[in-house]
């Protein structure tokens, strides 16, 4: 059966297209003419993006709140290192596919137990996965490096090293691609039956659709993608550590997702730059203190704009 | 040789920690059970309650007091948290819980380390005995943490069987609107019971002070292994979560002997995994018809 057709130059639809490329050709030539600082900066906005957007699949879109993000981020991290610290020479595919493989392989496993789960109770599970995670690679340290993890050089993109306007501009490109790859994936008719997994599970079920086997795919699309973030700012950095596996760093995500607008994919790269952003502004007067002032900040958006930022823009979204 | 002193001498650490773990997830389970909330602050005012017993030990020097004194402070904040954050919520998915107290988690928790520094305090245990024990002498100070957990949770327990309250409370589990419409005042049964929680929470903080430091982080530790315990349990089940504290506890004593701390919490977690996959509703439960 053929979806209905959707008409890109539909006037709704133009005002998104319009909005899409103005936004992109921003961020293409920030790197062009911000500081070093700021440069650095809105790289690592796109990189918290990403695994924000890829958790937003779960949260906004089938009504499930992973805790254990960092587990799947810090796997593409700790991958990206295997493939740059034992193959010579160093090469920069091979970490995304070695990252995605430990990604993957993490994603299925952690899919496998906590999809049988609902609610709070699939929260609560993939936090404990993600502490198991932490747990193994904080005390193995003859494979993972233990507290000091792992350092590595910076592998170069087809023969040419990095700079920080190619680095930006990679990661622009890999952002983009996936937003578009992630878009397309809840517009599909499998992201369709995720959505309705939302709005009621039961029903869903009973109409005949394999929930279990939606719930799994989908945590291992999330799971892939976060763990692209995790190689992405592995490069970046030049390091791998369990810091990136520890909770804190699932719960940041969430943070992103319900700042910026849970369903929108756009909207948990505007809650991730809207923290860091917070994060620099406080942390110039309060030093390490600043997630005090973040804190209630979210804490009222909990309360007060369950929306978002962008929540308002929802249905113009995912149009 | 099989390491029987071993395995005696950690089934009695075991059981100790277990009684404190009890305490704290009997608090969190209380809370969830009445009104769906997942508290993700509990090892927070845990780590505030031993902080507020550090306080007043150095003012008043008696332990007691400063044991009490911690229980009424971290109450009245658990009030004052509950009325502000979570009353708001009320009717929302509970998911939106888990974001707001992880929100106060955060905030808590980095006013203490502001508040008090990256120094581990100490607080003095009341006495200091020993009895032997094998191949050591073991402080009664962790038998009577012991058994003062059990009277405090038992002590809950006929709260909530025959006191007056206790019905409330256990009336506003069962039905919110029928409740209401008896002339039970839910709102406010909700925020007594985060009190009450908040108060137990800060009681194992303050009886656990003495066997660590306390510093601003040791409270996210309390919280992963309660979440464990009351899931193990059986969420909103009491005495499905104290059976699992002990249980949890007694696995990772043992996993001790082999491992190191470290390593020993993945077997709870392993525990956790294993009823989720074969009892979702709990370990200590009887199977749902």
């Amino acid at each position: 059966m053929m979806a209905p057709a959707r008409d890109p130059l539909a006037p709704s639809m133009r005002g998104y297209w319009t909005g899409f490329v103005i936004v992109l050709g921003l961020l293409a030539i920030a790197p062009l003419v911000l500081p070093e600082f700021w440069r650095r900066f809105t790289t690592e906005i796109l990189i918290w993006g990403l695994l924000a957007m890829s958790s937003d699949l779960l949260i906004g879109y089938t009504g499930m709140v992973s805790f254990g993000h960092s587990a799947f981020f810090g796997l593409g991290m700790y991958g990206a290192a295997a493939a740059l610290l034992t193959v010579k020479p160093a090469n920069l595919w091979l970490a995304i596919l070695y990252g995605l493989v430990g990604a993957g392989l993490v994603a299925v496993f952690v899919a496998y137990f906590s999809t049988r789960l609902r609610d709070i109770y699939f929260s609560i599970t993939t936090l404990v996965f993600s502490q198991i995670f932490y747990v193994v690679i904080f005390t193995w340290t003859d494979v993972t490096g233990g507290e000091n993890g792992l350092t590595f050089r910076q592998p170069p993109l087809f023969q040419h090293a990095f700079t920080p306007v190619t680095l930006h501009w990679f990661v622009l490109a890999v952002v983009t691609l996936s937003y578009l790859a992630l878009r397309r994936v809840t517009q599909s008719p499998f992201g369709m039956v995720l959505q309705s997994i939302r709005e009621n599970e039961g029903r869903t079920r009973a109409v005949g659709y394999p929930v279990e086997r939606y719930k799994i795919v989908a945590v291992l699309l999330s799971g892939l993608f976060a763990g692209l973030a995790g190689v992405l700012y592995a490069v970046q950095n030049k390091f791998a550590a369990p810091d990136f596996v520890l909770f804190l760093i699932s719960g940041e995500v969430v943070i992103f997702n319900v700042m910026g607008g849970m369903g929108t994919l756009l909207g948990p790269i505007a809650g991730a730059a809207f923290f860091l952003i917070l994060r620099e502004t406080f942390s110039r007067f309060w030093t390490e203190f600043y997630l005090i002032p973040v804190g209630v900040i979210f804490t009222l958006m909990v309360i007060f704009l369950p929306q978002g930022l962008l929540g308002f823009l929802r249905r113009r979204l995912n149009q | 040789m099989f390491p029987w002193d071993q395995i005696v001498v950690q089934a009695i650490n075991g059981i100790v920690n277990g009684m404190i773990l009890a305490l704290v997830a009997s608090g969190l389970t209380l809370i969830f059970g009445i009104m769906d909330v997942v508290n993700f602050a509990h090892g927070e005012l845990f780590m505030l309650g031993a902080y507020t017993g550090v306080l007043t030990l150095t003012a008043t020097g008696n332990f007691w007091v400063a044991l009490l004194a911690a229980c009424v402070v971290i109450a009245v904040l658990g009030a004052v948290i509950q009325v502000v954050a979570l009353r708001p919520l009320l009717g929302r998915d509970p998911l939106y819980t888990i974001l707001a107290t992880f929100g106060i988690s955060l905030i808590l928790q980095n006013w203490a380390f502001y508040k008090f520094g990256p120094v581990a305090r100490r607080i003095q245990e009341p006495f200091t005995g020993n009895f032997p024990l094998f191949y050591l002498t073991y402080p009664w100070y962790r038998i009577v943490i012991a058994v003062l957990s059990a009277g405090i949770i038992g002590g809950l327990w006929l709260f909530m069987k025959y006191g007056k309250y206790g019905i409330w409370i256990r009336a506003t589990t069962q039905d919110r609107i029928m409740a209401s419409a008896m002339g039970i005042p839910v709102p406010l049964v909700h925020t007594v019971v985060f009190a009450i929680g908040a108060a137990m929470a800060a009681a194992s903080g303050v009886l656990w002070g003495p066997m660590v430091g306390v510093n601003h982080a040791m409270g996210i530790d309390w919280t992963l292994k309660a979440f464990v315990v009351v899931v193990v349990g059986g969420m909103g089940n009491l005495g499905g979560s104290i059976l699992a504290a002990i249980f949890i506890s007694l696995l990772e004593s043992f996993a001790s002997i082999w491992m190191s701390p470290a390593q020993a919490v993945i077997v709870s977690f392993v525990a956790l995994i294993l009823t989720l996959l074969f009892r979702p509703t709990g370990l200590f439960v009887p199977t749902p018809k």
